[in-house]
């Protein structure tokens, strides 16, 4: 999933720098005057892709985000809270100086975003050294919570703890008792094949490193030792083209066990690859839960605001959004008292109870990963939440 | 080191091994035609091979078939095999055709140095590559189901499928016609000819261009043949694809002896077996770097290959 992006950012980032610099920032509200009520008009942002090449997951994310602000203006007032909504286009090129045109505005005070990784590790300097409170509703690169940002918040989980409920799905959900484990060597794959392994223990009976992405086409001798060891699970940490074509050669040697990987595999080129009869009943894991689970009226209010279904992640940036109103309601309105707010208090929203660790990161008892599942018409659908144990 | 398991996996690495090694075969004899007669690397082989696959997969999508279609009935099976793999061979073929007369014939005309040649291999190769990969937005495409994965012969923990047998029968015949072809018929005699001698040959009458263009035909079709094989056993093709296989194609020819038919047959046949041995020793990520061992201790003893180099040197 994540090198289709980059090879889509690599494209699209010459002409995005040639056009970051003439820039994107815009408003959606064309008054911008506050109606004057108790702590009103100062203004959150949201900062992510809008147009490009990977929009669809950041529109979901701006428009929970929006709809969490709307629903607070009605009941405090028009304009109170204004959200600003600054394009990055998803590109690590672009991101920095977007960036800088966000933290220019001194009314903005919180930032829900950056939604991926790269640009992330670009752009949430710059917000950090202006001392402005973000939480990114869908980054989850481990290391973006090791680099001493202190207005750096995650609700959701990262990579690392794909590897512990993808294990704890083949024990508990599959109840296999002997699994097959392989990676591609990349630092994603190897160390989510590494956590299963050490979380699986005794049931693992075999395990094998392929080559990478592009690199290996012919994975005959890993569907060897996968038959022959008698494995009825096989987690594969790497990516969606080897994971597709593994389970393809699998099935056409008959192999039925179930493969089960990590969101890299969450890719509609998963099927392609395998077909959609080998692809059926394969498991990907997600630090994600799918935003139709959300509670409350979130799912019909998304709908009728937005005329279409809430999508992944429109339902915790909705929430993030509303951890600083909650905050910013309280009397917390500058960027240094909204960070410590929301690293001091908890939150309770539709999809989660949020409540950040030093780094930045959810409490580990408040992750949630969910397992998904391939059907036989190519697609993938919510299966159930990975087992904590 | 895994000896239990590579000794526990013997007969399943085996037949898998042979199979992908018919692949290098078909593939190397394309880099040991071109070298036989020009001593140069045609590069841009691996794209040959890489339209060989896209234009089966494309010629069965006019049909309806795609990854998701249901397995056809043995007769129709039998027919979009046949027309498969003449759509391919044709259109590799071709292609290569189309990079001779471009990429090497006018430079040949101007009797440039080695280097140019090696340097429009390789522009040819990223031009034909990176067409496809725009045509086909960077998208892998996926192979219908066309033979049964039911095991056709079964002892103890080998199973062997049709299209295992298929691939290493069909590799073996199309290297006794091809041998047969350049060692018993008059445009192979004129093959035999440039090979030894190109100004001698032109001498004695034969049209020097004629018999290159042959010459790149032929490795165009068994290229073709190869990648019907190839999307078969893989399952899908994507634009990049030939690149690794290239280089695994052109390791197994220099093996057997580049510019030996029989020996990119060897070579081919050779190199899977150890890459799948060495996969079920050390683990598959050194399925490339235990091939090339064997290359480099091989060639320390025998220099020219396994069977050495021959082309030129046959029955004239």
């Amino acid at each position: 999933m994540r090198q289709g992006l980059v090879r889509a950012l690599g494209g699209v980032a010459v002409l995005a720098v040639i056009a970051g610099s003439a820039a994107c920032n815009s408003t959606k509200d064309t008054n911008s005057s506050s109606s004057g009520g108790k702590n009103c008009g100062y203004e959150l942002a949201y900062f992510g892709a809008l147009t490009g090449s990977s929009a669809n997951l950041g529109v979901n994310i701006e428009q929970g985000a929006a709809l969490a602000v709307e629903q607070y203006n009605t009941k405090n007032g028009k304009n109170c809270i204004v959200l600003k909504t600054f394009d990055s286009q998803g590109s690590e090129q672009v991101a920095p100086g977007v960036a800088r045109q966000l933290v220019a505005d001194t009314k903005i005070i919180g930032i829900i975003g950056p939604p991926f990784s790269g640009e992330s590790q670009a752009a949430d300097p710059t917000f950090d050294q202006a001392g402005i409170p973000m939480i990114t509703p869908s980054a989850t690169r481990p290391s973006l919570s090791t680099s001493n940002w202190k207005t750096f918040h995650r609700a959701v989980a990262n990579d690392n703890a794909q590897g512990p409920a993808a294990a704890n799905y083949i024990k508990s959900v599959l109840k296999a008792q002997k699994v097959f484990v392989a990676d591609d060597q990349s630092a994603y794959g190897s160390g989510l094949a590494n956590i299963v392994k050490s979380t699986l223990g005794p049931l693992v009976v075999g395990s094998d490193h392929t080559q990478g992405d592009g690199q290996q086409t012919d994975f005959s001798p890993t569907v060897t030792k996968i038959v022959s060891s008698g494995a009825t699970a096989f987690f594969y940490g790497g990516y969606y083209q080897n994971a597709g074509l593994l389970r393809k050669q699998l099935t056409a040697q008959g192999w039925k066990g179930v493969e089960v990987a990590g969101d890299g595999v969450n890719d509609p080129g998963f099927s392609k690859a395998a077909g959609n009869a080998a692809a059926a009943g394969s498991i990907v894991t997600c630090p994600c839960a799918p935003a139709s689970q959300a509670k409350g009226s979130f799912v019909a209010d998304y709908k009728a605001r937005w005329n279409q279904d809430a999508g992944t992640y429109s339902d915790v940036a909705f929430d993030a959004a509303n951890f600083f109103l909650q905050g910013i309601s309280a009397g917390n309105t500058t960027t240094t008292k909204l960070n410590n707010y929301i690293n001091t208090n908890s939150y309770t929203g539709i999809a989660n109870t949020y409540k950040f660790t030093s780094t930045g990161e959810l409490d580990p008892s408040l992750l949630k990963v969910w397992a998904f599942k391939f059907q036989p018409d190519g697609t993938v659908a919510p299966d159930q939440e990975a087992p904590k144990s | 080191m895994n000896f239990s398991g590579l000794i526990h996996d013997f007969g399943p690495l085996t037949v898998t091994g042979l199979a992908q090694g018919a692949i290098y075969a078909l593939f190397a004899l394309g880099y040991t035609l071109v070298y036989g007669v020009l001593r140069l690397i045609n590069f841009a082989h691996s794209e040959v091979f890489i339209m060989g696959t896209f234009a089966c997969l494309i010629t069965w999508g006019f049909f309806g078939l795609d990854q998701n279609s249901a397995q056809p009935s043995v007769g129709g099976a039998i027919g979009y095999l046949l027309l498969g793999l003449a759509v391919a061979a044709v259109v590799s073929g071709l292609t290569a055709l189309l990079v001779e007369l471009v990429a090497y014939r006018p430079l040949r005309r101007r009797n440039a140095p080695p280097l140019a040649f090696l340097i429009t291999a390789i522009g040819a190769s990223t031009v034909i590559s990176e067409t496809i990969g725009v045509l086909t937005h960077h998208n892998p495409r996926g192979v219908p189901p066309m033979i049964s994965t039911k095991p056709v012969v079964h002892f103890g923990n080998t199973d062997i499928t049709g299209l295992q047998i298929l691939m290493v029968v069909l590799a073996l015949a199309l290297m006794v016609l091809l041998e047969w072809f350049v060692g018993r018929t008059r445009l192979g005699r004129g093959i035999r000819a440039v090979a030894q001698s190109p100004d001698g040959a032109a001498l004695m009458g034969v049209n020097k261009n004629r018999v290159i263009s042959l010459v790149f035909l032929l490795g165009g079709l068994m290229a073709g043949v190869a990648a019907v094989m190839y999307v078969l056993k893989i399952g899908d093709t994507r634009y990049d694809q030939g690149f690794t296989l290239g280089i695994q194609a052109f390791t197994a020819a220099v093996l057997g002896g580049i510019g030996n038919l029989r020996g990119a047959l060897v070579g081919g046949f050779l190199l899977g077996l150890v890459g799948n041995y060495g996969s079920g020793l050390f683990g598959t990520a050194w399925h490339d770097a235990v091939g090339f061992v064997i290359l480099v201790v091989i060639l320390m003893f025998r220099p020219t290959g396994l069977l050495g180099e021959a082309l030129g040197k046959a029955r004239a």
